[in-house]
């Protein structure tokens, strides 16, 4: 039994979830993606036919966990190094707080 | 047959028939004196320069940073006199960060991305000597089964030049096949180490989760990803695995395990052993050659003094699966950190949510969108509980098949690929086929158990291409699969084996 309808993605669904994604698609990728991702998630459709009443999901392959270490002030990177990648830098705004600029963005309200 | 030695004289006892150096036989010889680490490095480095238009192995070759820290092991001879990797090259997969050298994960999205550190595998494999010689190629982001899709153009099996060499490690796959290092380093997140391994002909190590440190490896499915070495033998995958193993306080899920001495553990002795083969699986739908070159090395263990024993894995058939549900998701979260913002690639068009859109859909190629769509629907509210939790399940089922089959057995064997590498652009239409040659690789990195390929013949038509199999281990236990790999070697001489374009 399926739990819930075929999935094969409509046109919709797939801009819907490329907006979750900030994924901007060309024409012909919605397209795609709705043939491709309906493709292997009804191939994905055979785990609805295995019960798994009560079976404990899993989330690591392997339970054992690393020693903790000491919380220790530790040196961190340069603020130039930081910044190399960065594709836009501010440098003036701010600079003797945050150790030499921010992370300069497009505007974010209108 | 195998083709003639070119420089006779300078091949190792051990392996007479084998073109290419090991990477003991290249440290003992830097060790000794025999041989400079420039002389190595300078090799190392023409051979890149002479094969590597055709198999393109390599995104970054450091020929500067690699002659410069070769001569400073040569400088320094009583610092590395007992270094376990003096002067060995190696190759790291562009996924694995480098201080100051470019590392792109085959993605235009980081084509400009220098990191500000390095991995914790780069400064270990450095304080053991080791030369660093150039980032490979492989998948972007290490999602996928052939080196297809990268940014930067696809990688060639040196057996073939118009086959795929596996992926998504493929471009490590290929500099250790052809010769151009003895040591590269994969990442192995459903199978990338090993896939590629099977489909060059050398021997490939995913370790079990938490043995190797992922600090400084672009993260793709985080309860998945390991990094393993690439190597001719095993021996020589024991010695880098003795020096990138271990706890890390960068990477909490490092394991506190003690690091076994792997190269003591190469005793040759396999008597007793129990291999476990789930035969249902091996015969269903696997190519005809590799079945019979799997039974053959079985066969080989069998003389040696190991015993055969059924089993089932009854949730195997559901791995591929749980692992492209599972790991897309996390997929999903692990990208979500390239917008434009910090580093890489910027489309600076628009306001800030235009600008995340636009320059992710330049940045990133169609597989890694598929599976970025794919992680973000099985992630989204109404589809959670049906495609994540059930995956997660199920996942829980195939973990206990092993548990249980480690009962009766010590080791689980299997062919690594149920077909040999494919004609290049034969399955880049068609993902969902991609995917389905991942079937045999899987199901250890979603149980988080060590799993190795190892070489074990040739397809029997022309061209000849090389079949691995996969022998998959207890957590933690390296030293049992290491052993018998070495075991394997001794009695068989397909890992002296190299590619025709290797000699040119």
């Amino acid at each position: 039994m399926l739990a819930f309808a075929m999935p094969v993605l409509t046109r919709a669904q797939v801009e819907a979830v490329a907006a979750l994604a900030h994924l901007e698609l060309e024409p012909g990728e919605v397209e795609m993606f709705a043939r491709q991702l309906g493709d292997i998630l009804t191939y994905a459709d055979e785990l609805q036919h295995l019960d798994t009443t009560g079976v404990p999901p899993t989330a690591y392959g392997v339970a054992s966990r690393g020693a903790d270490r000491p919380d220790e002030v530790r040196p961190s990177l340069a603020a130039d190094e930081v910044f190399g990648n960065a594709p836009e830098r501010d440098r003036a705004t701010g600079a003797a707080q945050a150790g030499g600029g921010f992370f300069k963005v497009p505007r974010v309200i209108g | 047959m195998p083709p003639e030695p070119r420089r006779p004289e300078a091949a190792s006892s051990k392996c007479p028939a084998s073109l290419v150096s090991t990477l003991s036989d290249i440290r003992d010889a830097i060790r000794s004196g025999e041989r400079s680490a420039v002389d190595v490095c300078r090799e190392s480095l023409d051979r890149i320069a002479a094969a590597d238009g055709a198999l393109h192995a390599f995104n970054t070759v450091m020929t500067g940073e690699a002659l410069a820290r070769a001569a400073e092991i040569d400088r320094d001879r009583d610092r590395f006199r007992d270094a376990p990797l003096a002067g060995v090259p190696v190759a790291l997969k562009d996924n694995i960060c480098t201080k100051g050298v470019r590392t792109a994960a085959s993605s235009k999205i980081l084509e400009k991305f220098v990191p500000p550190y390095d991995a914790t595998v780069v400064s270990r494999l450095t304080r053991a000597g080791a030369v660093i010689i150039g980032k490979t190629n492989c998948d972007e982001f290490a999602m996928g089964s052939s080196t297809e899709n990268s940014a930067f153009g696809a990688s060639s099996n040196p057996w073939a030049l118009d086959r795929i060499p596996g992926g998504s490690s493929g471009g490590s796959a290929v500099a250790v096949a052809a010769g151009l290092t003895p040591l590269a380093l994969g990442s192995d997140t459903g199978g990338s180490i090993r896939q590629p391994a099977a489909m060059c002909g050398v021997l490939g190590l995913k370790t079990t989760y938490g043995r190797v440190s992922r600090y400084g490896l672009l993260a793709f499915g985080s309860s998945l990803d390991q990094i393993g070495p690439l190597t001719r033998r095993a021996r020589d995958a024991a010695i880098a695995l003795e020096t990138i193993a271990g706890l890390d306080a960068a990477d909490s899920t490092t394991a506190t395990e003690p690091v076994a001495d792997y190269q003591s553990a190469l005793s040759g002795d396999v008597r007793g052993l129990r291999i476990g083969v789930p035969w249902s699986l091996v015969e269903d739908g696997v190519d005809a050659g590799i079945v019979a070159a799997f039974k053959a090395a079985l066969d080989t263990f069998k003389a040696r003094g190991a015993t055969l024993v059924d089993i089932e894995l009854p949730h195997a058939k559901y791995a591929i699966p749980v692992y492209y549900l599972v790991a897309t998701a996390e997929a999903s979260s692990n990208l979500a950190r390239y917008d434009g913002v910090r580093y890489g690639l910027r489309d600076p068009q628009g306001e800030l949510g235009a600008m995340y859109s636009r320059t992710r859909e330049k940045g990133f190629g169609a597989e890694v969108k598929r599976r970025i769509m794919l992680g973000t629907y099985v992630l989204s509210a109404g589809y959670y509980d049906a495609y994540y939790v059930k995956a997660q399940q199920v996942r829980t089922l195939i973990l206990r098949d092993y548990d249980r089959a480690f009962e009766r057995a010590d080791v689980v064997a299997m062919p690594t690929s149920p077909t040999p590498p494919f004609k290049l652009g034969e399955r880049t239409s068609d993902p969902l086929q991609m995917y389905l040659a991942d079937i045999f690789t899987v199901s250890a990195n979603l149980a988080g158990l060590p799993a190795v390929s190892i070489p074990c013949g040739f397809t029997t038509s022309s061209p000849r291409l090389p079949i691995g199999f996969q022998l998959t281990g207890r957590r933690f236990d390296e030293a049992t699969l290491l052993r018998m790999a070495d075991a394997y070697e001794r009695d068989t001489e397909w890992w002296m084996q190299a590619p025709p374009t290797a000699s040119r």
